[in-house]
């Protein structure tokens, strides 16, 4: 047998496996992993020092393209940050309008998740079905928002309007025939909450489906069984949040402990792992996606019975109505004040924190009375979890990183900021 | 939760005394400015006290404090000739004095205390070294050791007892701390591909720094917490 080298393996930034722009230094000896030093940065906008230099309601944008697989979570930070410090709450119907869009976004995240992290260790079908189904959220997005991804739809004070009565439909080209169009806009010809409603009642048949390919998959357990183990007291030590803390057993979901929004009157559980290994990160989301189905369901009930504002009436934070500002000197004052100078925000500062599909997205904001940021930290839940890679992988074999990398489901937007 | 907070603030105070000041916070939050010298001391107790048991940093980041309250257009005070017309350019202050306002930098932590579900904010000041330093509390958290990176990269705080302080997410061989308020948004350099050269360069940035939105304060008495009427809501 040859004699065993030490090697010096740089991975990425270009590589398929490492989900966007990480350079990982890997130290090996052989095929295991000596020590990991993960090099980011490679995609940092400075978005914190961008806002900076801007009204408080233009970085609401921004957040969007953090983590650009869970947009509207990252405004939902924001927008709370900003509802704290002016001491306002939204309507009612606006906070359960964020939580089913929040949901969304988680069921949006961990698909595109379990696709990628099945393309990565093997399971190629994954990547195709888990598409399949993104793509009929992303059409929420656009229908409430007009943009599949950087919505921008979450306002302080509410949401940026309601919940329109109709659905954007395929139209017929010559990659599309009649008859699948027919199927394709079968579902979309009520309103969003129609269609939304559908969604959520086909959905665990396709999580099943997601299952049936992956849970008791041979290839799939020896790739992620006993992989990247983290026992409950390292994950604490570590800074983990999110289904990374769960995985491990810890049972701390924000949602439940320290309830934002309506989450408090919804009816849902928190799934926790044992081993703190790969295989039970993947089975404490496919839980969690069934767990934000239920959620939606319960959203699109109460939000059919209760019609009413989705915006705050205080023209001092939101914008009046186009037709108000037409008509009325006064609205068209606040209009134009609100979008040329912004609204001044009391001074102080306020950390808020929301659960994020990925973890705890905190938003830490310093206000010094004026109608920018003075500073604005954004707590990016990925973060953290990139910062323990060396301590994961060290020891394992140099196939086993991509399944770590996988597992903390890393977004180089937000961890690089 | 907000009387939680209040018995955590009180604990605190009762524990450490002169060490931990309290700040008046928003939103039931609690704040704590701590000493530069007792602070390993402190978090240590933070973290073991099974009355505290944060074991958990979620966040650690530096302030700077230079232009705080600085306005860049001026409406509160009109002139013998109306109110000023334009924004002023953003103030840079050169950094390379030996001592500057001690309450210039100051690093800012997030606990999280996952047993008793509450959370804690600490405030460090830097003082009046430069380079301002504070020391680590990566043997506390481990956590920190990305965080603390990222804090030195921005701010140019160092901190003490930290076994890697390399930059993290600026580019190699960046020059200059760009989240402190002496440091031009649009930045001091500028890359281009030189076709003389066959290589890309680094140049001054050709672009002028511009403000589109005038940074304004306002005295704004709807947050006046005396004149604060019930809750609003819409």
């Amino acid at each position: 047998m040859a004699e065993l080298q030490q090697f010096t393996v740089n991975f990425g930034p270009q590589h398929p496996a490492a989900h966007g722009v990480l350079r990982l230094v890997l130290e090996l000896e052989g095929e295991v992993i000596q020590k990991a030093d993960p090099h980011i940065g490679l995609l940092h906008r400075g978005t914190e020092k961008l806002a900076e230099t801007k009204p408080y309601n233009q970085s609401i944008g921004y957040m969007d393209r953090l983590d650009y697989v869970s947009m509207m979570c990252n405004e939902h930070g924001y927008v709370l940050a900003i509802e704290k410090l002016l001491g306002i709450r939204p309507p009612v119907r606006a906070q359960y309008i964020r939580v089913m869009f929040d949901e969304i976004t988680r069921i949006l995240n961990h698909l595109l998740w379990l696709g990628c992290h099945g393309l990565d260790i093997g399971a190629m079908t994954m990547f195709l079905y888990c598409f399949r189904e993104r793509e009929d959220l992303m059409d929420c997005y656009e229908a409430v928002s007009g943009t599949r991804m950087h919505a921008t739809y979450y306002r302080p004070g509410g949401v940026y309007r309601d919940l329109p009565d109709s659905m954007p439909k395929y139209q017929e080209s010559r990659w599309r025939s009649e008859r699948e169009i027919r199927r394709l806009n079968e579902t979309r010809e009520g309103s969003v909450l129609d269609f939304i409603e559908a969604f959520t009642n086909g959905f665990p048949a396709r999580i099943d489906e997601y299952e049936t390919l992956l849970t008791d998959n041979r290839i799939w357990k020896q790739r992620t069984v006993n992989i990247g183990v983290v026992s409950p007291e390292r994950a604490m030590q570590l800074g983990f949040t999110g289904p990374m803390l769960r995985g491990s057993g810890i049972a701390w979901d924000l949602r439940k402990k320290q309830p934002y929004e309506v989450y408090a009157d919804l009816d849902f559980d928190i799934p926790i792992g044992v081993n703190g290994d790969c295989y039970d990160r993947y089975l404490v989301r496919m839980e969690e996606l069934r767990q934000s189905n239920h959620i939606i369901q319960q959203c699109v009930r109460w939000l059919r019975a209760h019609p009413g504002p989705v915006m705050i009436d205080d023209h001092k934070v939101a914008p009046p109505s186009r037709e108000a500002m037409k008509g009325d000197m006064e609205s068209l004052i606040h209009h134009f004040k609100l979008f040329t100078e912004g609204y001044t925000v009391p001074p102080g500062e306020v950390y808020a924190a929301v659960e994020h599909p990925k973890g705890e997205f905190g938003v830490y904001l310093v206000a010094d009375g004026s109608n920018k940021p003075y500073r604005l930290k954004v707590r990016a839940p990925g973060f953290a979890h990139l910062a323990a890679m060396d301590e994961m992988v060290r020891g394992h074999m140099l196939a086993d990183v991509v399944a770590v990398i996988g597992t903390q489901d890393v977004v180089f937007g937000e961890i690089d900021r | 939760m907000t009387t939680r907070h209040e018995a955590l603030a009180l604990r605190i105070a009762a524990r450490f005394g002169d060490c931990a000041l309290p700040v008046p916070g928003t939103g039931g939050e609690v704040t704590f400015e701590v000493a530069r010298e007792h602070f390993v001391d402190v978090c240590r107790v933070l973290r073991d006290d099974p009355d505290f048991s944060f074991e958990t940093l979620i966040d650690l980041c530096g302030v700077d404090y230079l232009t705080y309250g600085r306005a860049e257009w001026d409406t509160s005070d009109a002139t013998h000739s109306g109110f000023s017309r334009a924004a002023d350019r953003p103030v840079i202050v050169p950094d390379d004095d030996a001592v500057w306002d001690p309450r210039r930098f100051a690093v800012v932590y997030h606990l999280l205390s996952i047993r008793h579900n509450c959370r804690l904010r600490l405030r460090v000041f830097t003082g009046p070294e430069n380079p301002p330093v504070v020391a680590s509390v990566i043997d506390i958290w481990r956590s920190a050791d990305w965080f603390e990176r990222e804090a030195f990269d921005l701010f140019g705080i160092l901190f003490d007892g930290h076994p890697d302080l390399r930059r993290i997410l600026t580019d190699y061989g960046f020059v200059g701390h760009p989240f402190r308020k002496d440091f031009p948004t649009s930045g001091n350099v500028e890359v281009r591909y030189d076709p003389d050269k066959g290589r890309v360069v680094y140049q001054p940035v050709t672009i002028e720094p511009r403000v589109l939105v005038p940074r304004i304060v306002r005295e704004d008495n709807r947050y006046d917490p005396g004149l604060k009427g019930p809750q609003r809501n819409g």
